[in-house]
């Protein structure tokens, strides 16, 4: 039963947006619409938010129904991303909607004539004592919605949860698998055209002239649109739309600007760049030991590609009312303020509506090919134009996970008890997401003839759990400790969010160091984390799957091993722990996956064991087999065959168990697996080898690298 | 690139018969996307490298990005919207349902026709073989094994 709780500041996405009709609508049908400023990006999110919103109105799941967000009818809640979408949109409609119970029983016992607190709601129907009934679609009244959230009714307490909590099967399902129109690739506008944009064919080149008669001859060509350096062509159809590309490719002649990097010594071009440097924690030990000897590992990272298997897709269309774009973004509000500052624009003529993509980790090409779509709308005429980004576009062209070196350092006293920390980072910035910065992040907007300003990629603040620095402060007790991040601002290839951003790496840093740590002073790498934590639920975790995976059961024997993996992502979100068993034999092959974890309060049990499945098995194809490869001049791995990933037959065994925690705060599970994951795996192939393989990917050339190091 | 002469095609489409007239080096996947409406079948690589597009041509698993229509001439195709419908719907189609066996579910499509060549050259195949069957099809989201314990329900209903 809700009560009134004292006045409490609002959560975030409900401060921002505080009319309760911007996030629920009672409708007459009998169903009540639900806007959410996040979006569905394959993750589930839409199924955990429509259950925390039938669990607060008592309304069965099938009378919810979830509003696609629109810049014109949805509350701005920013990104869809950083795991926070249980937390931020999920907090606020659980206010949200327990308020607007309430308010519904107020009116209903006005109608009724009997107390508020005699009623009951159930399935929408709400009744009282002698058969007095009405409902909130009979009551459905936007009028009653159209006032500020006061934060002041509470929401349920677990133990009256009846949906939440509960498994419940995906409600956006049923369409992808029977085939439906349900992707933005799939949606057809009247009149619409098919645009395609020419990438350079370096990383850093300039259009300098361009023959393009044959292809304005081509039947079916409606427009070649051109501005400075990026090129773009409209065409009736898609098939005339892609043939045409190849001949705009074969009459540009372009200007090579700065080379690449050399993608082998990545680590060393990082170290010697100009850096802004920061402290991002340090600890003093109150007592100080002395230090008896001190290790030292290097750790590396490539960069990684996004790697959705749907290409970045979108719609735009210019006319006397504005410009309306289609697109999959994770944060349609942040793409329209981007898209005005580009296209000289005012906020208010752009309409931004999300349609589903392929699956979404990260700032992927979503929102530069959203920026072409808008481009070439501006030469057709008012109609519809729809562009679709080739694979190789997709996996040369999108923004990258940055390449990261990390550097560890351990001081031991005489009793072997770690007494000092040092972890340092060198890193490009981890987002160049639109909407925040002086000059718009589309990578189409750098190639216009006056071009926007290149930003360097940034770190979101740590507060947030930073970017580079991520979950780089180590969990364990140490007495003293000192964490750097060297930020590097020369940005070769374009970098931003990739899931977990820089987790991925510190925590398989940080857990591969502790491993070697353990190794060194004779210690059980599951005991030597106890040892060293002091957080209940971090134990809990560790301890779980350890024994779900029968760790101190294990059996040596030769070319497989077992090894753990522990984090708190962002150090403030879910635990998780992994136990990977590999066999070393050609290549590394990771049979199982034993993992726990403990997200607080979970909303969908079997949305939150997919996301986790889903996030290790991703984790296992980076740690594997993923790096971008580009020469001096271009990104070269932009095929499947020269960026391979995990196939169903290398899928380790995955088994998932979940902690539960009712009566702590919900947090997202996107991103708890990635790092611990890596590690895990780097610390069973040191089990198997006895090798210590510390740069990414653990591919068979690594390895042997490694054992030739060892030996020689 | 010569102007394509446009011929004449007949193939069937999910059990209809369709004749185009077309240029024959159009993909399969153009054709049933654009032509046909058919949007199940997804474009993933172009290339042949993914399996998003995958339909069965004569029970054949095959990338229809990669296929030409002259290729199909007097075949049959089947799409994932002619597996089943909601109100019919394929074993494999409630077996995901049942697994849960997407994320994204941009590959589904793909998975699901990889699925019903395996299961109509060997209707209970062991985990292997189906995990075999499936190494064609790209999975970015990792419901790997939920699409496998899908197929192995699916087998088991199908013949049970």
């Amino acid at each position: 039963m809700s009560g009134v709780a004292a006045a409490a500041p609002l959560p975030t996405s409900l401060h921002g947006n505080r009319r309760l009709a911007q996030w629920l609508r009672f409708r007459a049908g009998g169903y009540v619409e639900v806007l959410s400023g996040k979006v569905e990006i394959g993750q589930g999110i839409l199924t955990a938010l429509a259950q925390i919103a039938a669990e607060e109105l008592d309304v069965s799941l099938a009378q919810v129904r979830m509003l696609a967000a629109s810049t014109a009818t949805s509350p701005d809640e920013g990104f869809t991303s950083g795991s926070l979408s249980i937390q931020d949109s999920g907090t606020a409609l659980r206010l949200a909607c327990a308020e607007a119970r309430a308010i519904f029983l107020a009116a209903a016992a006005d109608r009724l004539g009997v107390a508020a607190d005699s009623l009951a709601v159930v399935d929408g129907v709400i009744a009282g004592a002698g058969g007095a009934q009405t409902s909130y679609w009979a009551l459905a009244d936007a009028v009653l919605l159209d006032r500020d959230a006061t934060g002041r009714v509470a929401p349920k307490g677990a133990a009256a949860h009846r949906i939440v909590g509960t498994p419940v099967t995906r409600l956006d399902l049923p369409d992808k698998i029977f085939g439906n129109a349900c992707y933005i690739h799939d949606l057809e506008l009247p009149r619409m055209l098919h645009g395609r944009v020419l990438r350079p064919p370096a990383a850093d080149a300039t259009l300098t002239d361009l023959d393009d008669a044959e292809v304005r001859a081509l039947s079916g060509v409606v427009a070649v649109v051109r501005d400075g350096s990026l090129l773009g062509v409209i065409a009736e159809s898609e098939s005339v739309a892609d043939s045409a590309l190849k001949k705009l490719a074969a009459g540009a002649n372009w200007r090579q600007g700065a080379s690449l990097p050399d993608v082998a010594s990545m680590a060393t071009w990082l170290k010697a760049q100009v850096a802004n440097t920061s402290i991002v924690d340090s600890k003093i030990a109150t007592s100080s030991r002395p230090v008896a000897r001190t290790l030292k590992a290097s750790y590396t990272r490539p960069y990684l590609a996004h790697g959705s298997i749907g290409p970045s897709c979108a719609l735009a269309q210019l006319d006397a009312s504005g410009l309306r774009v289609w697109t999959h973004s994770q944060g349609i509000f942040n793409l329209r303020r981007d898209l005005a500052l580009t296209l000289g624009l005012a906020d208010g003529s752009i309409v931004v509506q999300h349609v589903q993509g392929a699956g979404c980790y990260g700032h992927n090409g979503a929102d530069d090919v959203a920026f072409d779509a808008a481009f070439l709308a501006r030469a057709a005429g008012g109609v519809p134009v729809r562009v679709q980004w080739s694979r190789a576009d997709e996996l040369a062209w999108a923004p990258f996970g940055p390449a990261m070196a990390v550097d560890l350092e351990a001081d031991l006293d005489e009793t072997h008890a770690v007494v000092g920390w040092r972890h340092a980072i060198w890193s490009n910035g981890h987002t160049s997401r639109p909407g925040g910065a002086r000059s718009p992040a589309f990578l189409g907007a750098w190639h216009l003839a006056t071009p926007f300003e290149r930003l360097s990629a940034i770190n979101p603040p740590v507060a947030r759990g930073g970017g580079a620095e991520r979950n780089a402060i180590p969990p364990y007790a140490f007495p003293a400790w000192q964490i750097v991040n060297h930020h590097v601002t020369a940005m070769p290839l374009r970098t931003s969010a990739l899931r977990s951003l820089g987790a991925y790496a510190n925590v398989f840093a940080i857990e591969s160091f502790l491993d070697e740590l353990a190794a060194a002073l004779g210690e059980n790498p599951v005991g030597f984390r106890l040892r060293h934590l002091e957080d209940r639920r971090a134990r809990a975790v560790i301890e779980r799957a350890a024994i779900r995976a029968g760790w101190n059961q294990w059996r040596k024997r030769e070319g497989a091993g077992h090894g753990v993996g522990f984090a708190r992502y962002k150090n403030a979100g879910a635990y998780c722990a992994v136990v990977a068993e590999v066999e070393a034999e050609a290549e590394i092959r990771v049979r199982r996956l034993t993992i726990a974890v403990d997200a607080g309060l979970v909303v969908n049990p079997d949305g939150v064991a997919n996301q986790i499945e889903g996030g290790a098995i991703q984790a296992t194809s980076w740690t594997l087999k993923e790096a971008v490869h580009f020469d001096r001049e271009r990104v070269t791995s932009d095929r499947w065959e020269a960026y391979p990933i995990l196939r169903c037959s290398e899928t380790p065994e995955v088994d998932v168990d979940i902690v539960s925690r009712p009566d702590c705060p919900a947090v997202g599970v996107g991103e708890a697996a990635q790092g611990p994951t890596a590690a895990a795996i780097a610390n069973a192939v040191f089990d198997a080898l006895g090798i210590r393989v510390r740069d990414l990917p653990l591919t068979a050339e690594r390895i042997r690298a490694a054992i030739d190091r060892a030996i020689g | 690139m010569s102007a394509a002469r446009p011929e004449r095609f007949s193939f069937r489409v999910n059990g209809a018969e369709h004749t185009l007239e077309a240029d024959g080096d159009t993909p399969l996947l153009d054709v049933l996307r654009n032509t046909l409406g058919l949007k199940g079948t997804r474009f993933g690589c172009g290339n042949d490298e993914c399996g998003a597009c995958f339909v069965l041509v004569d029970g054949h698993a095959l990338a229809s990005c990669a296929t030409p229509l002259w290729a199909v001439g007097g075949k049959s195709v089947t799409t994932v919207e002619g597996l089943g419908r909601p109100e019919a719907p394929h074993a494999l189609q409630r077996a995901f349902i049942a697994e849960q066996a997407a994320q994204c579910g941009y590959c589904t499509s793909g998975m699901l026709i990889s699925a019903a060549a395996l299961l109509a050259r060997s209707p209970r195949p062991s985990e292997e073989e189906v995990r075999r069957a499936l190494d064609r099809n790209l999975c970015r989201c990792g419901s790997y094994n939920r699409i496998v314990r899908a197929v192995m329900r699916a087998s088991g209903e199908a013949t049970a």
